[in-house]
């Protein structure tokens, strides 16, 4: 016969001014199988735990129940309260009266009685509890790092120099993300490449790291403290272990004018590459797509067209027949700093996108974006730092800067803000201006959103000391008229249209998520927003985590972020994943479900609903080790409790310890009855 | 193919050429265009600017009349009853209250069920059959395509073309054998409805369209839309254009007639300001280096 304990909370006058606790303390008592029922003014308090302690130990309750807030609030507090008097925390439920019941109505005696329905349900639940045990599950003390940009550069440091081995993935040839873009970074114009390239090449030098250039993540299995990871090296055609580095294959090669990626399409490279002079690892990588040799070999010619860096090569590292190798590594966490791209303002975009037609989808040459401008000022870049127009490489004298190009313009298909923009435009006008002293910056806006540390002071700077021309308003329409582009705008402040003969427009376009993060996030089972960046486990309280265990986020991967935030996030994520590793066993909530394998008949419309990817098949074999059945199996690892899969079997063969069947049934029945 | 039929006031009056040239082409292209029996004002400018209700309802007792007269789609040549029409439509589909107001006002059921389309649509479409019928091909005929602000837009309810870079009569002019030419100002505004009380500033507006048409090299301009077509071509004497040539000013469906080798006064080419002779005279006898290759 169960004896269960009922503890009806008053939450000072939270419950008690619309409850009336001790009619309802009163009521639960004379219940079947309760032993104990008493109210009190604050159960959570040290008192009000000792009561329930005292009343475990006199009354041998079997079970409890405590009837006050929502069990996200106290019910960690009241299981340890039971487990410290030797009652398995998992007989111990919590009913809530306070959030379902006492803040939502006035009438005091249909919410009291409404009270004792809710405890009457929690404590039909309750009867038939069973005791459960807290999983314990090794930790691999490796981690994972998707991204080599700042933030993924940062994590990596981070974790590695906590005392644990960290694995790096870049898919580019090289790690440096877009911080090695950039020519200067706000809000104190200090060379970003100054600050980045020690990093990168701090990472190719510790000890715990192991760098993994030019790969992308294949598959991903298995759950926190145990993922097993699979990694695409993709063929570089050099041997990475024989090159040093000395760049005299790029001089040989014949195919000279290919778009720089980096340079944002406004320089060039050759075939075979490597991204910038200072990329880490310093090895070329041989874009196939428009190398003579391959091209020649894809055509089916015999003959070797080409081969002008193999011969030119001292080490023979020169490998044509390289192919992409597989690694299967394991880790215990993973830290997804994919980054962003820029939205493009052409004609064909994504679905839901627009582009921008009234700036001419893209097609005036002398109109760029951001980076393409970070790649002009940039001492590294392809005019060497010198302001020049794409289209006839003459200095432009008047340059018109559009911010909120593609961000919160939801016509456009954004609605967000991209954050680091009007900071960003800042600093453009500015090393405009100290470049091109008679140079004129206009920018149009919308709103300046400085909010940083010395940020809304550097916007002020550009505005008062390097004399850029802020308009508030938007831009409806460019197009080219000869030598200029001709810029309609609107000043909304004065109310008139403006119209500006520009030598050069940069827009300030939308941060986006980085193209193919959303199957990155489906093989790690993690969710994305509407517009495909990650989502946190909780916005203000987990900012870094997943709800995925074990998958942390860094960078502008989550949202748009600028360096400061990137790094501060990338810093966190490393704390949290020290924090796990410095624990030989992870313990977890025993709330799993488990599969009946001998009524389970097969059909894995489990494997199919589960959002974690939680249910793998099994063999099950006769005595003869002959397959007879192929069923689900739960992996309690991964599994995290949410019930869909028990909801979904048709053969009712699933169960969720501590949400059985029969003990939801239970509390239905006590509601209907 | 039958259509309902929304001359509107300016198909009877301004713009004459622009009802006639499309009767003219709607026999070659097989267009059944069956004017709505008893039509009335489309509601544009004074209603929309003045009662939001009646500038619904306007429109909507034309779409009933319509449909008690059995027809599936209403062409409205003229830009402003289609942005009416269409507007309406549009509107009454998505607001459930003023749907259900609209048998009351008109006096008679209303079921919003006609189809409203834009005459650039309906040729865009008939492209193929546009090129099958033509016998005077416009080759070499460098022609400059303005939509002016209203044709295209706004998008949700035109829904025929991109409202910023649409194509669609740059592509009917592809059919005549014409050569429709890239400029920068197809969507700029011509001045509307402020051809009386701001003359000046459609003066202004409509001498930077041609001396913009001009300089990408078009001998003519094409429109669609009666309002632009008033300004462009009534007030372009006003414009003053430095002794430059006159810029014809052409109505689409003119275009296609010259095409088909229909005769210039059949197509009502002989209402124009500015003169069209240039034009006709071109179709007749292409100048020589223009001649069909």
């Amino acid at each position: 016969m169960a004896r269960i304990g009922v503890f009806v909370c008053h939450c000072g006058e939270n419950i008690a001014r619309t409850v009336d606790c001790e009619r309802a303390a009163a009521a639960l008592r004379d219940l079947p199988g309760v032993a104990h029922a008493v109210d009190y003014k604050y159960m959570c308090s040290d008192p009000g735990q000792a009561l329930i302690k005292q009343a475990i130990a006199d009354k041998k309750l079997t079970g409890v129940v405590v009837a006050a807030c929502s069990p996200h609030m106290h019910e960690k507090t009241f299981r340890r309260a039971c487990a410290s008097s030797g009652l398995n925390p998992f007989l111990a439920e919590m009913a809530n009266i306070r959030e379902q019941c006492s803040w939502i109505h006035e009438d005091r005696d249909a919410a009291t009685d409404k009270a004792i329905d809710l405890a009457r349900f929690i404590v039909e639940k309750v009867k038939r509890n069973v005791p459960l045990e807290t999983i314990r599950i090794p930790v691999e003390r490796r981690a994972l790092v998707i991204g080599g940009g700042i933030a993924g550069i940062q994590a990596a440091l981070d974790i590695a120099d906590g005392g644990a081995q960290v694995i790096l993935v870049e898919k580019e040839p090289s790690i440096g993300g877009h911080m090695s873009q950039l020519s200067e970074t706000f809000p104190t114009l200090d060379c970003s490449q100054c600050i980045l390239t020690p990093r990168m090449v701090e990472v190719v030098q510790h000890p715990n790291i192991r760098l993994l250039a030019y790969s992308e993540v294949e598959a991903v299995s298995g759950y926190i403290g145990n993922f097993a990871v699979k990694i695409r090296q993709k063929a570089r055609y050099v041997d990475a272990t024989a090159c040093n580095g000395c760049g005299a294959c790029q001089t040989a090669c014949i195919v000279r004018k290919i778009p720089s990626e980096f340079d944002e399409r406004l320089g060039k490279r050759t075939a075979i590459y490597v991204p910038f002079p200072q990329a880490v690892p310093n090895i070329p990588v041989v874009d196939r797509a428009s190398c003579a040799y391959f091209k020649a070999r894809a055509k089916g010619l015999k003959k070797d067209a080409c081969g002008k860096c193999r011969e030119a090569c001292s080490k023979g590292a020169i490998d044509f027949d390289q192919v992409d190798t597989f690694v299967t590594e394991n880790v215990g966490a993973i830290v997804v700093a994919t980054g962003y791209t820029l939205y493009s303002i052409g004609k064909d975009q994504p679905e839901g996108l627009s582009g921008y037609g009234e700036y001419g989808y893209g097609t005036i040459p002398d109109v760029i974006d951001g980076l393409q401008f970070e790649r002009l000022a940039s001492a590294s870049g392809p005019t060497s730092g010198r302001i020049a127009r794409p289209s006839d490489g003459k200095e432009p004298k008047r340059i018109v800067f559009l911010q909120c190009v593609g961000s919160r313009d939801p016509a456009k298909g954004i609605e967000y803000c991209s954050k680091i923009c009007c900071m960003y435009i800042a600093k453009h006008t500015m090393l405009f201006r100290h470049k091109v002293h008679d140079g004129e910056a206009t920018v149009f806006y919308m709103d300046i959103r400085a909010n940083g540390k010395g940020y809304d002071e550097f916007v002020r700077r550009a505005i008062e000391e390097d004399g850029a021309r802020y308009v508030r308003g938007r831009v409806s329409r460019m197009y080219r008229d000869g030598e200029v582009i001709k810029v309609f705008g609107f000043d909304t402040l004065s109310g008139e249209p403006v119209v500006i003969d520009a030598d050069m427009v940069v827009l300030a376009t939308a941060m986006r998520p980085q193209r193919g993060v959303q199957q990155l996030a489906q093989k790690l089972s993690a969710s994305y927003d509407a517009h495909g960046f990650f989502n946190e486990a909780h916005p203000k309280l987990r900012p870094v985590e997943t709800n995925t265990a074990g998958v942390y986020l860094a960078g502008a991967c989550q949202a748009p972020r600028d360096i400061p935030d990137s790094v501060a996030m990338a810093s966190a994520a490393a704390a949290k994943i020290l924090g796990l590793f410095s624990k030989a066993e992870l313990e977890r909530e025993p709330t799993v479900a488990s599969v009946d394998a001998a009524i389970c008949a097969g059909c894995f419309q489990c494997e199919r609903v589960c959002p974690y990817g939680a249910v793998t098949r099994v063999q099950v074999r006769d005595r003869l080790g002959t397959v007879v059945r192929v069923v689900a199996e739960v992996n309690p690892g991964v599994c995290q409790g949410c019930g869909t899969c028990q909801a979904t079997c048709p053969s009712k063969s699933i169960e969720l310890a501590g949400f059985t069947d029969e003990q939801i049934w239970s509390e239905i029945n006590a509601i209907v009855v | 193919m039958r259509f309902g039929y929304f001359p509107g006031c300016s198909l009877h009056g301004t713009a004459r050429e622009f009802d006639e040239s499309l009767r003219a082409i709607s026999g070659p292209l097989d267009l059944d265009l069956v004017e709505i029996e008893d039509w009335s004002c489309c509601g544009a400018t004074s209603a929309h600017a003045t009662n939001h209700l009646l500038s619904v309802a306007l429109p909507a007792r034309n779409l009933a009349l319509a449909e008690a007269q059995g027809h599936d789609a209403v062409i409205a040549p003229c830009a402003a009853c289609f942005n009416r029409l269409a507007g309406a439509r549009h509107q009454i589909a998505a607001d459930g209250a003023l749907a259900g107001r609209m048998a009351g006002l008109l006096g008679r059921p209303f079921a919003n069920t006609v189809a409203v389309k834009n005459v650039v649509d309906v040729l865009r479409q008939l492209g193929p059959a546009i090129r099958g019928k033509v016998v005077k091909p416009l080759a070499g005929l460098k022609v400059a395509c303005y939509y002016g602000c209203l044709l295209v837009r706004p998008a949700a309810v035109c829904n025929f073309d991109d409202p910023e870079d649409p194509a669609a009569m740059e592509d009917v002019v592809s059919a005549t054998g014409a050569t429709p030419v890239r400029w920068n100002m197809r969507l700029e505004c011509c001045g509307g409805g402020f051809s009386i009380p701001r003359t000046g500033s459609v003066i202004r507006l409509g001498r930077a369209i041609i001396a913009d048409a001009r300089a990408a090299g078009a001998e003519t301009i094409v429109v669609a839309c009666p309002m632009c077509h008033s300004n462009l071509d009534f007030r372009q004497s006003a414009m003053a254009l430095r002794g430059e040539a006159p810029m014809p000013v052409l109505f689409l469906s003119e275009l296609v007639g010259l095409a088909f080798g229909l005769d210039a006064d059949r197509l009502g080419m002989g209402r124009h300001y500015v003169s069209t002779t240039p034009l006709s005279a071109f179709a007749q006898n292409p100048p020589p280096g223009k001649e069909v290759r």
